[in-house]
């Protein structure tokens, strides 16, 4: 930036000629064509002093501070993850619990190496995830649209209003056993939890988002000529999207912790095997190292996911729009 | 100072009082917002012509925003008539109002868009509009990178976009600091004259409007009328620099400003 203001003023006399042009022709024109008495010497001056107050002004964008940034967000919550296992580790030697109710760091590890040799936990994992994935695209799919609608067309945002509401606050595990009865022991059964969960809140932070556009951004459209659709596609819905990726987010965080609940509950029949499933068995066969493998499973690929998929798109979105993040400070 | 108060009644200087030549025609215009409410413009019948600059000067509650949103199409009129024969009139608000999603350029090709202008003489000609506005250097820059100042121009630059007769600008320049607002008078003043747009500007700035109006229309509060409207153009037809600090443009801001405070005083 500082090297900006004497750049312009130096192409300042070979570029005041060609500014000086007829707006209400379409066309370029040349420079004979403008009118030199136009653009006198005040006219340069203006454009100096106008150059040097925005280089005085402009936000200064200068940010060379990512190794820092990368420390922070990598280094403290792996030495957080060391503290916590060292703690552990430590409570294990000092008070010797029983082995079958608190594992040590140890006993884990090595559940989850035989797991792993066995296959059953990649199969696990990979079971649980294309569920998971599948059913928060499906989701969104029938959320987004539902929830345009309800947000342009207010007799049914007052209608549906409430029920989404209720239905983002009833745990979806609650539709189990309903569903249970419905579609048996089947993947179905899966897909329809992960649904009624993640669709109720996908569609309320896609209406969170578009309540909170400015309404002098739609009034800017109006006055710009913008149609209905035009008015939804180029104005609302870019202005919307930090709170639709907000409710995207959300939405798969549901989906996953109903699916997990699913799984857990409705094992045999036809349903694969899941980390639920994983979970589940453990605790059947009193594997507490088991079952902690399948815990810290199911938290890992949380963390990942939000890592891989939605921090990027978040951190992007942020930027490009001047949002100041609590998570970089 | 040659400044005439002329009084709502008498046209000004060059204007056929609604005649054909009006860039903006209002008559008889009324507007409460509720049936039995109060009346926020009570029968203002206003011309202003070709490429005319005009100022709406009044204090809170005198309706101008109102009376700019009427012409703009963005409300309706109680009764009465507002004739914008160019068809509608772009816009511009004390926000820039620019989409953060959009670079400077975008934000400007958008509006070129919305016009109906086809895509491949969209970025050539925001860069155009930019660059009239000085800002042919930021056309990549995202809105929260640019100062207060430079995003009123990119707005000023967008609403140019529209490519319409008539500029509506609802105080624009409120929200800048004084030293910005100084330049962009400047700005402002050049790019009509280059463009011969007709500008309608609305401010509660009256050194504001001395300024930068051909003319000065004042209104009363509460209801909304036209109280008294000065000519301020002839004054300063030789020099192109008029000077927010000048004793000219002090002189005729005094006496509109006693005549704004008599009208204030009404009120209480």
């Amino acid at each position: 930036m500082p090297l900006e203001a004497p750049v312009t003023t130096a192409r300042l006399p070979a570029s005041s000629g060609s500014v000086a042009r007829d707006l209400r022709k379409d066309a370029y024109r040349d420079d004979a064509d403008a009118p030199s008495s136009v653009r006198g010497p005040l006219d340069s001056d203006l454009r100096s002093l106008e150059s040097g107050l925005d280089s005085l002004q402009a936000e200064n964008t200068w940010s060379g501070r990512s190794w820092r940034r990368v420390l922070g967000s990598v280094l403290l919550p792996v030495a957080l993850l060391v503290v916590l296992v060292v703690a552990w580790q430590l409570y294990v030697t000092v008070a010797h619990p029983r082995p079958d109710i608190v594992p040590s760091p140890g006993d884990v590890v090595g559940s989850f190496g035989q797991l792993w040799s066995a296959g059953r936990l990649q199969q696990a994992v990979l079971t649980s995830l294309e569920r998971g994935v599948i059913g928060f695209l499906v989701a969104a799919a029938v959320a987004t649209p539902f929830g345009l609608l309800l947000a342009e067309v207010r007799v049914l945002r007052r209608a549906f209003g409430p029920l989404i509401t209720g239905l983002q606050v009833l745990p979806s595990v609650a539709w189990v056993p309903a569903a249970i009865l419905w579609f048996g022991l089947t993947d179905a059964t899966a897909y329809f939890v992960v649904l009624m969960g993640a669709i109720p809140s996908i569609v309320n932070g896609l209406l969170n988002g578009v309540d909170q556009v400015p309404p002098l951004f739609r009034r800017v459209g109006t006055v710009l000529g913008a149609g209905r659709m035009q008015q939804g596609t180029l104005i609302v819905l870019p202005a919307a999207l930090p709170g639709y990726l907000g409710g995207l987010k959300q939405g798969w965080a549901f989906s996953w912790r109903s699916l997990m609940a699913a799984e857990i509950i409705t094992t045999g029949g036809t349903m694969g095997f899941g980390l639920g499933t994983l979970l589940d068995q453990s605790r059947q066969l009193a594997d507490i190292s088991g079952v902690f493998v399948a815990i810290l499973s199911i938290l890992a690929i949380g963390i990942v996911v939000e890592l891989l998929v939605f921090a990027p798109i978040e951190r992007r979105l942020a930027r490009s729009r001047g949002l100041a993040r609590g998570g970089e400070r | 100072m040659s400044a005439v108060s002329t009084g709502a009644g008498t046209p000004p200087r060059g204007h056929a009082a609604g005649g054909e030549s009006a860039a903006v025609d209002i008559r008889a215009l009324t507007k409460r917002y509720a049936a039995r409410g109060p009346v926020v413009l009570d029968d203002v019948s206003l011309s202003i012509a070709k490429g005319e600059f005009a100022c709406l000067v009044g204090a809170s509650g005198c309706g101008k925003s109102t009376l700019l949103n009427i012409i703009a199409g963005l409300e309706a009129p109680t009764s009465g008539t507002v004739d914008v024969p160019s068809g509608r009139a772009a816009v511009m608000f004390q926000e820039p109002a620019l989409f953060p999603w959009l670079s400077a350029s975008r934000n400007v090709e958008l509006a070129l868009k919305l016009a109906g202008t086809p895509k491949s003489r969209r970025r050539p000609r925001a860069l155009e509009l930019l660059d009239l506005v000085n800002l042919a250097d930021a056309a990549d820059r995202r809105p929260h990178e640019l100062s207060g100042g430079m995003r009123q121009r990119v707005a000023l630059a967008r609403a140019l976009a529209q490519d319409r007769d008539v500029l509506l600008m609802d105080e624009p320049f409120a929200a800048l600091d004084a030293i910005t607002r100084d330049l962009l008078h400047d700005e402002l003043v050049r790019v009509w004259r280059e463009t011969g747009r007709t500008i309608v500007f609305v401010t509660h700035n009256v050194r504001e409007a001395v300024r930068l109006g051909e003319r000065v229309v004042l209104l009363s509060s509460r209801p909304g009328r036209i109280a008294a409207q000065w000519q301020v153009g002839s004054a300063f037809d030789d020099a192109d620099d008029r000077r927010i600090e000048s004793p000219e443009v002090s002189r005729l801001a005094i006496e509109i400003t006693d005549h704004l405070r008599t009208e204030i005083r009404r009120a209480a």
